[in-house]
């Protein structure tokens, strides 16, 4: 075994790493931001009334978190281009990346939703708040309040499952160690590198999601619960 | 270009089904013997012993199962290490496996209610006693559902063996569409049957966690 490791040839690529990080975290916030969104809108869909929209939210978020991000990411990438549409492997990767984390948000959210006592909002309708009215002051918020932990470590999963979207060349950080490898043969002391990068990554998201509690929660933040 | 599917493709598949049960075997049976030895460690009496699995744990987590494939399959030769893809992939899961089953078995550990162990050093049960007569059987009951439901996320992570040329249901989806030039429709293939191999888990998993009352939520990977 001839241990020969040189890390200094990988760190003096130090900008093309970064410019990878770059994407991996702009990947991760657009995922991270619609992805919320669509969490919201699909737990208020599962309980929707109607139970049409109901089944379709239900179907939704079942055929996501029953199979791998990798073939969801092929077949939104393969599905567009055999409709004749071309965008970048950037823009499919984000829109994968997306309904990947709308579907599991979908599922925490509506935990949340569905631990806000029933006579809560039996109280709000007392008051004759209006059902938009109802959802925002009483359900959303309170919810999202309870289940925050659970939603920052998805949001971080995310970030680290975005690697995957090398696959179809998306220039993230797990692409371009893929390239400088392939070109110093270095691959040891690449991917150690890269998988430093990565934790740095979560430390730097769980570090943002906390400052972003304190910021949404200033309840919380009075009362001194830790989040 | 490369003629339609027909009953070979279809066995090829199958086939690549198989490889991708019998790799979430591998990652559950050496990830869960690792991850014991992780959840015992996390609440060693030792301090050392602790602050190195903690460690362990917040690295794995913070490290795509991607980056340790490669590093295992692509790493471990430039150190003259010779790995065939099943021993990386094989390895890289049971590494990644560990650092979860080991963070949710000590929850689960942590969660038998005090009195227990209290009652059980009251009667004069030594430490290894104690653990395997009194706290891992109620344990284990806590640990089922969460468990089951992991399973699930490794049954989907073994597609990332493909990237290092193991052949299991994705790889052998992209040979196939390398003759076939099908890509939609053999992923939706390839989709259907992972769903297949996943729901019904899932579906257990939520039973029992019916049947146990709720559980803290556990965080899944896509």
């Amino acid at each position: 075994m001839n241990l020969n490791l040189d890390f200094a040839a990988i760190l003096e690529r130090w900008p093309v790493f970064l410019d990878g990080a770059l994407l991996t975290l702009e990947l991760a916030f657009i995922a991270t931001v619609l992805g919320a969104l669509i969490g919201a809108l699909g737990a208020i869909g599962r309980r929707s009334s109607h139970p049409l929209i109901a089944r379709i939210c239900g179907i939704y978020v079942e055929s996501i978190r029953n199979t791998p991000l990798l073939v969801q990411i092929f077949l939104v990438y393969f599905g567009l281009a055999s409709l004749g549409m071309k965008f970048s492997a950037f823009t499919v990767a984000a829109a994968a990346l997306t309904i990947n984390v709308g579907a599991y948000t979908t599922e925490i959210m509506r935990a949340g939703f569905d631990s806000i006592p029933r006579g809560q909002i039996e109280a709000a309708e007392g008051l004759a708040l209006s059902r938009p009215q109802i959802y925002w002051h009483v359900v959303l918020w309170p919810a999202i309040e309870k289940v925050y932990p659970a939603l920052t470590s998805q949001f971080v999963l995310l970030m680290l499952a975005s690697s995957v979207t090398s696959q179809i060349s998306a220039e993230e950080l797990t692409a371009v160690a893929n390239y400088v490898q392939s070109d110093t043969y270095r691959a040891f002391e690449t991917y150690i590198l890269v998988a430093i990068a990565y934790v740095f990554l979560s430390l730097i998201m769980r570090a943002g999601f906390w400052l972003l509690g304190l910021v949404l929660f200033p309840r919380r933040r009075r009362l001194g619960t830790p989040l | 270009m490369g003629g339609s599917l027909n009953i070979n493709h279809l066995m090829f598949l199958g086939q690549g089904a198989l490889w991708t049960i019998g790799l979430s075997l591998i990652g559950l049976i050496g990830g869960g013997i690792a991850g014991f030895i992780i959840a015992l460690c996390r609440i060693s009496p030792s301090r050392v012993v602790r602050l190195l699995s903690a460690g362990y744990v917040q690295l794995i987590q913070g490290t795509p199962l991607l980056v340790i494939m490669f590093l295992t399959y692509f790493g471990l030769p430039t150190l003259g290490l010779t790995v065939s893809p099943l021993t990386a992939a094989g390895a890289s899961l049971t590494i990644y496996v560990a650092a979860y089953l080991g963070e949710i078995w000590r929850g689960c550990i942590q969660s038998v209610p005090r009195p227990q162990w209290e009652a059980a050093e009251g009667l004069a049960l030594s430490r290894v006693q104690r653990m395997t007569k009194v706290i891992l059987p109620q344990a284990v009951r806590i640990a089922t559902p969460p468990t089951v439901g992991f399973m699930v996320q490794i049954i989907k992570n073994t597609s990332l063996a493909s990237v290092v040329g193991f052949v299991e249901l994705a790889r052998s989806g992209q040979i196939i569409n390398n003759s076939l030039f099908e890509p939609f429709l053999i992923y939706a293939i390839i989709a259907v049957i992972y769903f297949a191999l996943c729901y019904p888990v899932s579906r257990i998993s939520r039973r029992l966690e019916a049947r146990d009352g709720p559980v803290r939520p556990i965080i899944e990977t896509a």
